[in-house]
């Protein structure tokens, strides 16, 4: 069934003043909260119940996800600054946001596989204790979620933007959407640092 | 359309859950004794000379459970109602997202196939119950990772429907279709989906530490110094088994309102069709429903009085309980009352749906006592639960969606159902459930096990009330036959069946106003809408009935 023929795909409904998408992306971050909100609890709950907690910087380098904070957060401003070159219908400025947004997001995959291979050079693995479990297991669905973003990302960056020609303003707010799940990434990385190499 | 493939797809999966249940039942009404005709098809690994083995029995138990609520009465209840319903309900041309619907229904349909599949593996499927609470679960055989598996894709499916489902309701209403003008259905469905999306997330993090667990060998719910078969296992240990608990039951809890709020939906739908009359207190309806959705959420370590959690947590989760139940009280009140005074039309649908009302009562009543801690201790792990979640599930919620697939089959395919054989179908089912489920709550009274594999032939105190697992067994496979007269009665009717004309319930909401079966954008037309949904009976006007899209 063609999309042609439902309305608000593209236009803003008037009483809600969103579009579908716009909605649905946002339901799908809220579940998302909940995700890595359950995943949040199980490290309050499993750390209250342990009486030697280890320090998160024993185990793992700071100064490694100190940049790769850096990493993201600078990705997330690339990402708006994509969507803002469409908004001013200048497209080469979105390919070169667009790309420089992957290569960061590529840049803090590299930095995490060189973090988890020490780890397994020092024979720390997740079943080694309860907070490498946590550490593994939280970063983990992180990373996937990262490379997802990537995938989303490589297809507006080539086959995707073809839509530019054909739908402009659905393309953009495609961007924007896809935008919206960057950040969330982004937002999940900002909590998981302190929590997992600071505290 | 996709709400017919999910409804054909989770009414088989229901058929199996039953079979399932069903080879359980011979094995507690007779235990030790071999399965006739169809014993040896279970190989010597399941059912050695016919007899059921324990470890094949709990497999039975485990997928029973799985399927009914996760591949059967979701979908059923909320992939086929709100899909094929939703849209025409609130007048839209499709649900919001076409593409997302239809990944939806094929990852549960894999989903589906992962869950079958594991049934061969070595060692069999998952058997460490529904719940497939730690550590059992994590030390169990390859059959419990496929049931991880599965369940993430039937958890993303969930997910991705869910969002589908909102967003066609709040952006797709017709012109004129404000909050209170929607049906109760559709009311039902957004509450419903809401739950889903933000209560299965908390099973999906569960799921994904279970998996870490078992293949990758963390603790995540495994306590220290664990032994199984005289050897420490080799976990590091400092995991908490009850964690598993809160995190599933986080899940499982608001779980049972979704299996139930489409129910209640379908169920007002009818009623108010069928008496002629409006709903009496809408307003209150969708509000209690409301606080249903939302208190759903804070109820749900009433499951774990016996984890030992401690005496503050367990006074907050049964006074939260104890509060949950009145907005379950004003509903059903709410549907009682419309039947005040109205001239009842007693067809096939109408049976179903009234007896939801009482059948739904017993099972909410029943679940009091389970609330409150002092006698969950008693009751906890016996055949009482079973009746009384089987109260609300099947007679409950199961009537209501045999209620609603006779209501609206005429709009699926253009035919009505069979009279006859529907009210036979109707008074043979109402009977056997009753007859399986009811001595289940005299059964645990006496304080026999739920998890007993012989049904508690051994036990001194279940010597009283073992003679009732015959009767129970027996009821269930009667209540087969009454379910081969509706599949018989579904497929007949599809091409035999009597015509129907568009509106043939002379009903007021928008579905009857498109023909049958919906074209391509479901209306020819947008519909404007003018006013709410049960507009029976309004004096001065010379039909019984007003449709929201009629100008007056």
């Amino acid at each position: 069934m063609s999309t042609e023929i439902i309305p608000y795909t593209i236009e803003e409904r008037e009483d809600t003043g969103v579009n579908n998408a716009k909605l649905g992306i946002w339901l799908f971050l809220t579940s998302e909260v909940m995700l890595f909100g359950a995943l949040f609890s199980t490290y309050i709950f499993l750390r209250v119940g342990t009486i030697n907690w280890p320090v998160g910087s024993s185990f793992l380098s700071v100064p490694m996800a100190a940049l790769n904070t850096v990493f993201l957060i600078t990705s997330s401003i690339t990402m708006v600054m994509a969507w803002l070159s469409l908004v001013d219908k200048n497209f080469s400025a979105y390919r070169k946001y667009m790309l420089l947004t992957i290569l960061l997001g590529c840049a803090f995959l590299v930095v995490k596989y060189f973090e988890y291979t020490a780890k397994f050079e020092h024979n720390l693995y997740p079943s080694t204790n309860t907070f490498l479990g946590l550490y593994f297991t939280m970063t983990g669905l992180h990373v996937l979620h990262v490379i997802g973003g990537l995938i989303v990302n490589i297809y507006f960056l080539f086959p995707g933007s073809k839509m530019w020609e054909s739908n402009p303003e659905r393309f953009k707010n495609r961007i924007e959407i896809a935008g919206l799940y960057w950040h969330f990434v982004d937002l999940v990385w900002i909590f998981l640092f302190p929590v997992l190499y600071l505290l | 359309m996709i709400g017919i493939q999910y409804g054909l797809t989770s009414l088989i999966f229901l058929f199996f859950g039953f079979c399932l249940v069903m080879l359980m039942r011979w094995q507690l009404a007779y235990p030790e004794q071999p399965i006739p005709f169809i014993g040896s098809w279970f190989g010597e690994s399941n059912a050695p000379g016919g007899i059921m083995l324990p470890e094949f029995y709990n497999q039975l138990g485990a997928m029973h459970g799985t399927i009914m609520v996760f591949l059967g009465i979701v979908p059923l209840a909320v992939g086929a109602f709100a899909n094929y319903l939703v849209p025409l309900q609130v007048g839209a041309p499709d649900m919001a997202f076409p593409k997302l619907n239809m990944a939806s229904y094929w990852v549960y349909f894999l989903g589906g196939i992962v869950m079958l599949s594991s049934f061969f593996l070595p060692g069999g499927a998952a058997s460490s119950g529904w719940t497939s609470y730690a550590p059992l679960a994590v030390v169990a055989s390859v059959g419990q990772t496929y049931w991880l598996f599965g369940m993430f894709l039937l958890i993303t499916s969930s997910l991705l429907g869910a969002v589908n489902i909102i967003v066609t309701i709040i952006q797709l209403r017709a012109p004129g279709l404000t909050y209170f003008r929607l049906p109760f259905l559709v009311w039902a469905q957004l509450i419903t989906s809401f739950l889903l999306l933000l209560a299965f997330p908390a099973l999906e993090a569960a799921a994904v530490m279970q998996i870490m667990d078992r293949l990758a060998g963390t603790s995540f719910f495994m306590p220290s110094g664990l032994v199984v078969s005289g050897e420490v296992l080799k976990y590091t240990g400092g995991g908490s088994p009850v964690l598993w608990q809160h995190l599933f039951w986080f899940l499982a809890h608001p779980e049972v309102y979704v299996l139930i709020l489409p129910a209640m939906g379908v169920v007002t739908e009818i009623i108010a069709n069928n008496t002629r009359k409006p709903i009496w207190g809408y307003r209150g309806l969708v509000y209690a429903s409301l606080f249903l959705g939302f208190m759903s959420f804070a109820v749900w370590a009433h499951h774990m009085f016996m984890t030992g959690m401690g005496t503050t947590i367990s006074t907050f989760f049964q006074t939260t309980t104890m509060i949950i139940s009145v907005p379950s009280i004003v509903i059903i009140t709410t549907l009682f009352i419309t039947l005040w005074g109205g001239s009842i039309r007693f067809n096939t649908p109408m049976l179903f749906a009234l007896a939801f009302l009482p059948m739904f009562g017993i099972g909410g009543l029943t679940g009091l006592p389970l609330g409150l801690n002092a006698t969950d201790i008693a009751l906890h792990d016996t055949y009482y639960v079973i009746g009384h979640f089987h109260y609300v599930v099947a007679p409950g919620t199961i009537f209501a969606l045999f209620a609603g697939i006779y209501f609206w089959f005429p709009k699926f395919t253009g035919r009505k159902m069979n009279e006859k054989l529907g009210k036979i179908h109707f008074v043979g089912s109402f009977i056997c459930m009753n007859g399986i489920f009811f001595p289940m709550f005299l059964v645990g009274l006496a304080g026999v096990s739920r998890r007993l594999w012989d049904g508690g032939e051994q036990y001194a105190h279940a010597q009283g009330v073992f003679r009732y697992n015959e009767t129970m067994s027996i009821f269930s496979w009667v209540l087969a036959l009454f379910q081969l007269i509706f599949i018989f009665n579904l497929f007949y009717s599809m091409w035999k069946g009597k015509k129907s004309e568009e509106n043939p319930w002379q009903s007021t909401t928008l579905e009857w106003a498109t023909p049958t079966p919906p074209p391509h954008g479901n209306f020819e037309v947008t519909p404007t809408v003018y006013r709410g949904p049960y507009e029976y009976s309004v004096p001065g006007h010379p039909t019984d009935y007003l449709p929201q899209n009629q100008k007056v």
